[in-house]
């Protein structure tokens, strides 16, 4: 059996709009381990979610297109499944949980039959199995008293309370693989510690794979072993986690490490100004003939206006979407 | 003899009514605000930082009288706010105002950025339209935006350039203080970045301050001068910046700064998470309203609420331990 569970191969989606075709994701391609926990990060609008929803066939369509690229599950292109084959996989090979617990689950069911669902979908059991594992299932979340909310519905429920419902449903199958779409973007921050130590504890114990979507460079530092860095529907950098916030290539990946005010930082209290990243993310329905970041990047010179760049080996598992690759003099010291 | 502050508060309280009805009484109160002090100097940022439900929007909605307080007295430059008549109270209320969080819903859609801005000016004798365009386009590059940005409407900016929209609107009338609600959460880092600067820049330029409200503790400590940690509807600590977050003395402060996920893999492998939720502010827990939380607690914490009192210098805690002067 191989290591790779996951694998995105030149992956673009396109949305029809009322200004044309716009392409939200651009031939994305990145690979995800047995065990392993990858990291997705970038702003709004950079297509880091529209990937992750392309893997369970999640984009409406139309407006959506995917116009092409593979996404191999255990070697299976998800893209070519039937219908009924791609319901299958979903909610018992791979699963996912959203950012936002209070619109992703139903308000009218109780949780405890939301929960048990994919048990009896999948699992073929009966009503009394399923709502007894659900309830083991609660409890592992550390739901406090758990059989007595199989009945409670969403609304009578915390914000962290919910997202804990959230993952038990996506895990009672025992995923292979776990989506995680900024499971703690909308959750205070002693919940998100919360969230974050209940994933790790669960991924331990049962072996999955977690693919982590979030802008929060924190949470990435903590959880991920690798990271994927997208920039207007690109990749733009990749590499092991330590690599990347040690040893950023990228001037966006750079950029975004430095815009970050941090705790206990030197800057604290001292009215110092922190680095930005001068302009905004061009919109998807603009057509770049370069490199996407060429506007905001302050190495930017000739070459990355009138050509793409592709990925390039930086090192061992670090690649870069950029020219400064080819031309290291052309960075500037001072920026 | 010290200056006298900007905005004194001063056991401030709210409870909101619960249930009930026009004739029925309210079947519980929830207590947003309970017994809240704090002063603020000409020219600092003073942030207030806590957990949804801690009342610190809420104290933020009060000092600009938009809801009224159950008990407590708000003085801006040394008047009570709420004992002020409406036509007083309109004078001072431009000199100050509001950020708010959502950068897309606290713009009215259907005017032009122009008229936004400029919209404050309306209250009381306005300038003439001329003079409003050239104030509206001075403040346009104020924040970094351009004159032939006036006419268009919001839908046609991003978040950043909205929230920025927004600070032009709050600077319009050339506040003393700003009250800003959360004004980088909902904003890209890249594009927070930005703003945080402009705030800092702007705040030097016209000698603001700020009541900085956030839930965001790095976005806190670099903007702030002094911080005010609260926890269901009370201060629970306040310091400056650089102490607060190297020297926590309240276990609730020193929790919450254990739980920010730091940016670098090789510190701390996972963020040390408390147990428990925030209680309901209905019916908060007797004593120490941390008390259910805190890994410290003894008997007194659950009998007795700790009142808010210096420890040492410029640093008040409000905690039992070390004979209330918190975590030593």
């Amino acid at each position: 059996m191989s290591d790779c569970l996951l694998a995105i191969e030149d992956l673009s989606v396109s949305f029809g709009t009322p200004e044309g075709s716009a392409r939200a994701v651009d031939r994305v391609s990145f690979a995800l381990n047995r065990g392993e926990t990858l990291g997705v990060v970038g702003e709004s609008g950079c297509g880091k979610s529209v990937t992750s929803l392309s893997i369970l066939g999640l984009i409406p369509s139309p407006p959506g297109a995917t116009d092409s690229g593979r996404i191999l599950f255990e070697g299976r292109n998800l893209l070519e499944l039937k219908p009924e084959d791609l319901r299958r996989i979903r909610g018992r090979d791979i699963s996912m949980i959203f950012q936002e617990p209070m619109t992703s689950l139903n308000p009218v069911l109780p949780i405890g039959r939301q929960v048990a669902e994919p048990l009896m979908v999948h699992r073929g059991l009966s009503n009394a199995q399923a709502r007894a594992q659900t309830a083991e299932w609660l409890e592992r979340v550390k739901i406090p008293a758990a059989r007595r909310r199989l009945d409670d519905y969403p609304h009578q429920m915390s914000g962290g309370m919910r997202q804990r419902v959230m993952i038990a449903m996506a895990m009672v199958c025992r995923p292979k693989l776990l989506i995680a779409d900024e499971p703690t973007t909308a959750l205070d921050v002693t919940i998100q510690a919360q969230i974050l130590s209940l994933m790790v504890g669960l991924k331990e114990e049962t072996g999955m794979s977690l693919l982590l979507i979030t802008h929060n460079l924190g949470v990435v530092a903590q959880m991920a072993s690798r990271v994927v860095v997208m920039y207007a529907g690109q990749v733009v950098e990749e590499a092991p986690v330590a690599g990347l916030f040690d040893r950023p290539f990228h001037p966006y990946t750079q950029g975004l490490l430095r815009s970050m005010p941090r705790l206990g930082g030197r800057s604290a209290g001292q009215a110092q100004r922190l680095t930005e990243i001068p302009g905004i993310v061009p919109a998807i329905t603009e057509t770049l003939i370069g490199c996407k970041f060429t506007a905001r990047c302050p190495h930017a010179f000739d070459r990355c206006r009138e050509k793409a760049p592709d990925l390039f080996r930086i090192r061992q598992g670090q690649q870069a979407r950029c020219w400064l690759k080819e031309s290291p003099e052309r960075r500037r010291a001072d920026a | 003899m010290p200056e006298a502050p900007l905005l004194q508060v001063t056991d401030l309280v709210k409870h909101f009514p619960q249930g009930g009805g026009v004739l029925a009484k309210p079947k519980a109160w929830v207590k947003a605000v309970s017994g809240v002090t704090f002063a603020i100097r000409r020219g600092e940022s003073f942030g207030l930082v806590g957990e949804s439900g801690c009342g610190k929007t809420t104290i933020g909605r009060m000092v600009l009288r938009l809801i009224e307080p159950t008990s407590g007295r708000i003085e801006f430059d040394g008047r009570d706010i709420w004992q002020l008549n409406r036509k007083d109270f309109g004078r001072l209320r431009r000199r100050m105002q509001i950020i708010f969080q959502d950068p897309y819903s606290s713009l009215d859609p259907r005017m032009t950025v122009e008229q936004i801005i400029t919209e404050p000016l309306l209250a009381g004798r306005p300038p003439p339209r001329a003079e409003r365009r050239r104030i509206a386009e001075e403040l346009l590059g104020k924040v970094g935006l351009r004159g032939a940005d006036l006419d268009k409407y919001p839908h046609e900016f991003s978040g950043g350039q909205r929230q920025r929209i927004g600070i032009a609107r709050a600077l319009c009338v050339r506040p003393e203080l700003i009250v800003a609600d959360e004004p980088v959460s909902a904003l890209d880092v890249s594009i927070q970045a930005q703003v945080i600067n402009l705030l800092q820049d702007l705040q030097r330029e016209f000698g603001l301050s700020y009541v900085f409200i956030s839930h965001d503790l790095s976005v806190v400590e670099h903007l702030c001068n002094r911080v005010a940690v609260m926890y269901l509807g009370s201060i629970v600590e306040l310091a400056s910046t650089g102490v607060f977050s190297r020297k926590p003395r309240h276990p609730y402060t020193e929790a919450l700064l254990a739980a920010v996920p730091f940016p670098d893999p090789h510190r701390n492998a996972a963020p040390f998470a408390m147990e428990g939720d925030v209680p309901s502010p209905i019916n908060p827990p007797p004593g120490c309203p941390f008390h259910p939380r805190c890994r410290y607690a003894f008997e007194l914490c659950r009998v007795e609420t700790p009142a808010l009192i210096p420890a040492v210098d410029d640093h008040s805690v409000a905690c039992w331990l070390n004979k209330g002067r918190g975590i030593e």
